[in-house]
């Protein structure tokens, strides 16, 4: 669990026309740790599914350097990845039965039978792909991320389809899986609440960069809801403040102690956290130790 | 994995504010106290936790070791995690036939005919409580709540 699961220095990626293009990650670094469950939050747009694809090696930077599993071609070590793509890609022709046979041939010496039959669940066998619901789908390409018994998943937007009580149950398996072997996870969402207690890290995508990465609770921790009489806010950061009357209520990134005998202070939710900062364009990106990429890392306080 | 099964589960409340590792501690403690757990008994893996309860499983060793370090249970390598003793100073106080038990029922039978209210007892039994403990205080289970209510 010492190892780096993703290592991204300066990543870049632009669509479309050079010049005229969009900017879908710019000058993006960041590190996640193996062994992590993370979550990839951010707005649409973020970047969040072209970190992804890049991740999984469909896709090559335009700017920048991605190593994943200490590969910096992340295609050559496809092999011990498992990517599920938002819009779950599976051959609509073939049947459930005929996909889960496929995935015991493409993964040979991997492939976890039981697990796969076990996630695949009451997925009728002889149905086809096509005549699936979103949420079946789901299940069997998560089937199949688990049965390849990966050493990285990359799933983009997994839960966006589950009701809630089969979101319940694939989550587990997920968090089953990564108790056992160690598992690193990557989850992306617009919907914090969705992932929030399954995961113990944290990137958040805005703009095409990371703003906030590092262990869920660090991040927390850095930061407090100040509320008061209006004054000075120094020595903190200030992501955002609002005034009403003489009442201040500011989110702040501590610098050093808070004054507590001027200020109520209590600790934001991370949803509160992300709220703030995608109000707060300008405030400055926080990466914990673990987060930062090398020796390019900036913004590091923790 | 183990061969003989859990002796409890956990359940985990999103919206309680408690931070979701102390869940399992308070959990764990309180079957510690009604005599749910003995010594012995063997808690669920991290892995059988997660899997029914969808949380990460750092949080469950977190729990574990913080159980570990306050002497309620021992790790045993590739066997699992396993209870060394009970909670509370008197083991059967908590029994249903139990002389304080049956005081406290009178009491809150007597309270209830006096016309209080459930939340009115237990605003009154709190306060009791916290005068009687904090003069001596000898609570080693109250410590580790502090600043940890919320993630």
């Amino acid at each position: 669990m010492t190892g780096v699961a993703i290592e991204a220095h300066g990543l870049g990626k632009t669509y479309g026309r050079r010049g005229g293009g969009h900017r879908a990650l710019h000058d993006c670094s960041f590190r996640l740790p193996a062994g992590r469950v993370c979550a990839l939050v951010g707005p649409n747009g973020a970047g969040k599914s072209t970190l992804l694809n890049l991740a999984a090696g469909l896709d090559r930077p335009g700017a920048g350097s991605l190593a994943v599993l200490g590969s910096t071609e992340p295609a050559a070590v496809r092999d011990r990845i498992a990517y599920v793509a938002q819009d779950k890609p599976l051959y609509p022709q073939l049947t459930v039965a005929d996909t889960l046979w496929a995935g015991a041939e493409l993964n040979p010496g991997r492939w976890d039978r039981a697990t796969a039959d076990r996630i695949a669940g009451t997925l009728p066998r002889t149905a086809r792909v096509r005549t699936l619901s979103g949420g079946q789908r789901t299940r069997l390409a998560l089937a199949l991320a688990l049965g390849k018994r990966p050493e990285l998943m990359l799933l983009d937007e997994p839960m966006a389809d589950l009701d809630p009580l089969a979101r319940h149950e694939l989550m587990g398996a997920l968090m089953a899986e990564t108790a056992e072997h160690g598992t690193t996870i990557v989850m992306s969402s617009h919907i914090l609440t969705e992932l929030e207690g399954a995961c113990d890290y944290l990137l958040f995508v805005d703009g095409g960069r990371v703003r906030l990465g590092g262990e869920a609770e660090d991040i927390v921790d850095a930061h407090a809801l100040l509320t008061g009489q209006a004054r000075d806010l120094a020595p903190h950061t200030v992501v955002e403040s609002r005034t009403t009357g003489r009442q201040l209520t500011a989110l702040v990134r501590k610098e050093g102690p808070v004054d507590t005998a001027a200020w109520a202070v209590t600790q934001p939710s991370l949803e509160e956290l992300l709220l703030a900062h995608l109000r707060s364009p300008d405030a400055p990106p926080l990466l914990t130790p673990s987060a930062s990429a090398g020796v390019r890392a900036e913004g590091v306080s923790a | 994995m183990a061969t003989e099964s859990a002796a409890v589960e956990f359940r985990i409340d999103r919206r309680s504010g408690v931070a979701t590792y102390l869940q399992i501690v308070q959990q764990t403690k309180q079957a510690l106290r009604l005599g749910v757990l003995e010594p012995g008994d063997r808690l669920p893996t991290a892995r059988e936790v997660v899997e029914a309860t969808a949380i990460n499983p750092n949080t469950v060793l977190k729990a574990y070791r913080e159980l570990e370090r306050e002497g309620l249970v021992e790790a045993r390598r590739g066997l699992g995690t396993f209870v060394r003793r009970t909670l509370g100073g008197a083991p059967d106080a908590t029994a249903a036939d139990a002389p304080l038990r049956t005081e406290l029922a009178d009491w809150a039978r007597r309270a209830r005919a006096a016309g209080l209210e459930k939340d009115d007892v237990g605003a009154l039994f709190t306060a009791v409580l916290d005068s009687t403990y904090s003069t001596n205080g000898t609570d080693p289970v109250g410590r580790s709540h502090k600043g940890d209510q919320k993630r």
